[in-house]
């Protein structure tokens, strides 16, 4: 794509923004039309060969669905609404993107400039209300501004830490003219992107994993974004250093792995939360000790001497204290640390997984995977379909107990294949960012875990679905309750299921009034043949499975509880 | 750690665009910081502002974040916080007084000499004085006004700081930048 760099007549400020947008390499974006953005669409008319616009059903839908483009896709993720409501229905996507580092430029309509103030028809406080869940937001009042706070935004949300950038585009902005000129932006002075790296906190950093005996890694987002999956592998098996996920950072490495100990967390493996509080050198890359993670600070880690990898410098030390600092971009910072590092063997530290993985196995997951009777379990249907896609199908989840399960029973072959609200646990996540995955990895088998909960929260991009023939597999744990709630109920609040039983739709109905193929299994014998059927069909599909009404996620740290106070459930105990 | 209530005073460089003290504040909110003074001013280098604003905190920790937080803003050149050891500091406050008070309480002078007052205005109603100093001097001079006169009206500016240690100069950090920028677009 060669845009032109500059026009001697004087063009729309539409037409500006167009331009700037695939001077960008924008060529997809997600939208919804209305008053204060109309000339942007009229210009987009005449751009249909160089940009694809997916007109969603909700604009919450299509920020979800930008984010999960961007997650998968590596590219930043665009999204057009309209001022007022418009913008305001995006604000829930803005602050997942924020929370989960995901680079967005969000493009909202306003009202004309002169009527800024006056509660004139669908006008927001667009900039008041966005400042503080975005990397960068600007309001564009005069055309000149345009091609010039493009080009800033996509630097800003994709470089250093990603983050969601708003432009505000005034109404009169985008009708007044001028000549089109645009320059990438590469530096801005008030702006560091990378922290300089520390030469002396590299050695140190070696040092003290050379000398660790027992040491473990977390592996967070960072390493995906910063795209040093191949320079963690290398860091990891020169030290022989066992490693577990953040939800985010999986599938940087593959699930297989000999040093993957799993995923962290409250419901993460028991074999490194357990280990969290028994290594002598604790290595974060990338992550930035969520209290998901965590747990109770205060008994987190303390025998362990940490080391801390991170493009933010605002990471550090934020929640966990840390002996040495390696700020910088882990594809650079990771290298230099790898350099310095002796060849190690760590066999016996390794063996010490083992007894703790054998126990998850027995206590849960054999029971969640494999059971003989009874109601299907959500388990069992992950892994079968995991299996079924010889693991290399992206996985999407929505929130709730199914996230937990798809995120712990999912396996991963390749990288960028994890699309989760991690950071903000938002409902009606997973399909919009399903869709907007499929457009990101169009090769791809995309796989959407939702619950009945989840599902009806954005139920209504079915139509995005419909409109664009896209070919997701959407996957129903139902359960008819908000099963994470009633867990919490079941264990914290005797029992008292307060307003999370579910009365639902026939979804399959729903589906099909969309188009969409779908099929209801209830019975553990047809499920594997509903699968087939599901990957086999050339389009969208949803497979609904009516799973364990009472079903838990186990194993369990409670909120706030220590890393190694863990419940396994049904009776057992560590 | 829990420490005594200190003052802290953070001192912040900005781009004069729209809405930084709107980042700024919102930083403080979600900290539950609450800012006892602010005074904002373009900077000596043209374009930039600077922001010296105060707020009391029991722990340290907590000022290393919030000056982090504020200055990984994309609009924030630099921010960084200091105790009043560190500080040579400033507030400016104006009274304004009853002129026929004044007439009759008779030892002015005593006041004038005693807090280095300057009168700025003086009128048939009204005396106004100002004082320059640390928040302790001109509350005593406005506690001895309200005391022996009446104040009529009371205004106290924020505080503005110079620091007494060495910091990097701010347009050496942009010279520094720029050089690397360019160093970064050559190779």
């Amino acid at each position: 794509m060669n845009p032109p760099t500059e026009a001697a007549e004087p063009i729309s400020g539409s037409e500006i923004l167009i331009r700037s947008l695939i001077a960008e390499g924008v060529d997809t974006m997600f939208g919804y039309p209305g008053g204060a953005i109309m000339p942007v669409f009229d210009a987009l008319y005449d751009h249909k060969d160089e940009i694809r616009h997916v007109l969603v059903r909700h604009e919450q839908g299509a920020v979800h669905a930008a984010q999960g483009y961007a997650r998968v896709s590596d590219k930043v993720g665009v999204a057009l609404v309209t001022s007022g409501p418009g913008a305001t229905n995006a604000i829930t996507g803005i602050t997942d993107a924020m929370m989960d580092s995901t680079p967005l430029v969000v493009i909202s309509g306003q009202v004309i400039s002169s009527l800024l103030g006056t509660d004139a028809f669908q006008e927001a406080d667009v900039i008041g209300v966005t400042q503080p869940i975005t990397k960068w937001v600007y309001q564009i009042r005069r055309v000149e501004d345009i091609a010039w706070a493009v080009s800033r935004a996509f630097y800003i949300a994709a470089s250093g830490r990603p983050g969601p950038v708003v432009l505000d585009i005034a109404k009169d902005a985008q009708v007044n003219k001028c000549v089109y000129n645009y320059q990438k932006t590469t530096f801005l002075r008030s702006y560091q992107p990378v922290p300089e790296v520390e030469e002396d906190e590299i050695r140190k950093a070696a040092g003290l994993i050379n000398s660790a005996k027992k040491p473990l890694a977390l592996v967070g987002q960072g390493v995906l974004l910063g795209k040093a999956e191949e320079e963690l592998r290398s860091f990891l098996e020169k030290a022989d250093i066992p490693f577990a996920s953040t939800i985010l950072g999986l599938s940087a490495m593959p699930t297989d792995h000999h040093l993957n100990m799993g995923m962290l967390g409250m419901h993460g493996n028991v074999a490194p939360n357990m280990k969290t509080n028994e290594c002598d050198v604790l290595i974060a890359i990338g992550m930035r000790f969520d209290d998901r993670v965590t747990g109770n600070l205060k008994t987190y880690a303390k025998q362990a001497k940490v080391i801390h990898f991170d493009i933010d410098l605002a990471e550090i030390n934020k929640n966990v204290k840390t002996a040495v600092r390696v700020v910088g971009d882990a594809k650079q910072t990771l290298p230099m640390v790898t350099r310095l590092l002796d060849k190690q063997s760590h066999s016996e530290w390794l063996s010490e997984f083992k007894p703790y993985e054998q126990k998850e196995y027995d206590c849960i997951i054999k029971n969640e995977l494999y059971p003989e009777s009874g109601e299907i379990k959500m388990g069992e249907v992950v892994n079968k379909i995991t299996e079924a896609t010889h693991h290399s199908a992206v996985c999407v989840t929505d929130v709730g107990q199914h996230q937990m399960i798809s995120t712990r029973y999912f396996k991963f072959t390749q990288s960028r294949s994890i699309v989760t609200s991690g950071g903000l646990g938002t409902m009606g996540f997973g399909l919009p960012a399903g869709i907007g995955a499929k457009y990101g990895a169009p090769d791809r088998t995309i796989c959407i875990f939702v619950g009945d909960g989840g599902l009806q929260m954005t139920i209504q991009e079915f139509g995005t679905i419909m409109e664009y023939g896209v070919d997701v597999k959407i996957i129903l744990l139902n359960n008819n309750y908000l099963g994470m709630v009633r867990q919490w109920q079941e264990l914290f609040f005797d029992e008292r299921y307060s307003e999370t039983h579910l009365k639902n739709p026939d979804f399959i109905k729903i589906a099909d009034a969309y188009n969409i193929r779908g099929r209801k299994v209830s019975k553990r014998e047809e499920l594997d043949d509903a699968i087939d059927e599901m990957l086999e069909h050339q389009g969208a599909y949803l497979l609904e499975v009516v799973v364990e009404t009472k079903g838990m996620v186990y194993p369990m740290v409670p909120a706030g509880g220590t890393v190694t106070n863990i419940m396994l459930g049904n009776g057992y105990t560590l | 750690m829990k420490e005594e209530n200190t003052l802290y005073t953070i001192t912040i460089f900005s781009e004069n665009t729209v809405g930084v003290l709107n980042q700024i504040t919102t930083i403080f909110t979600r900290r539950q910081l609450n800012i006892e003074t602010l005074s904002v001013s373009p900077s000596a280098i043209k374009g930039i502002h600077k922001f010296t604003i105060t707020t009391f905190s029991d722990d340290e920790e907590v000022m290393k974040k919030l000056v982090r937080l504020i200055d990984k803003r994309v609009d924030i050149l630099k921010a960084y916080y200091n105790t009043n050891e560190d500080l040579v500091h400033q507030e400016l406050a104006l009274y304004k007084l009853s002129t026929e008070k004044v007439l009759e309480h008779g030892s002015i002078e005593y006041l004038v000499r005693k807090y280095n007052v300057r009168i700025l205005e003086v009128s048939r109603d009204c005396v106004v004085f100002l004082k320059a100093g640390h928040y302790e001097e001109t509350q005593g001079l406005f506690d001895e006004l309200a005391e022996s006169i009446g104040v009529l009206q009371f205004v106290r500016s924020g505080r503005i700081a110079i620091t007494k240690s060495k910091v990097e100069r701010l347009s050496d950090m942009l010279a520094k930048r720029e050089q690397l920028n360019q160093e970064k677009l050559e190779s």
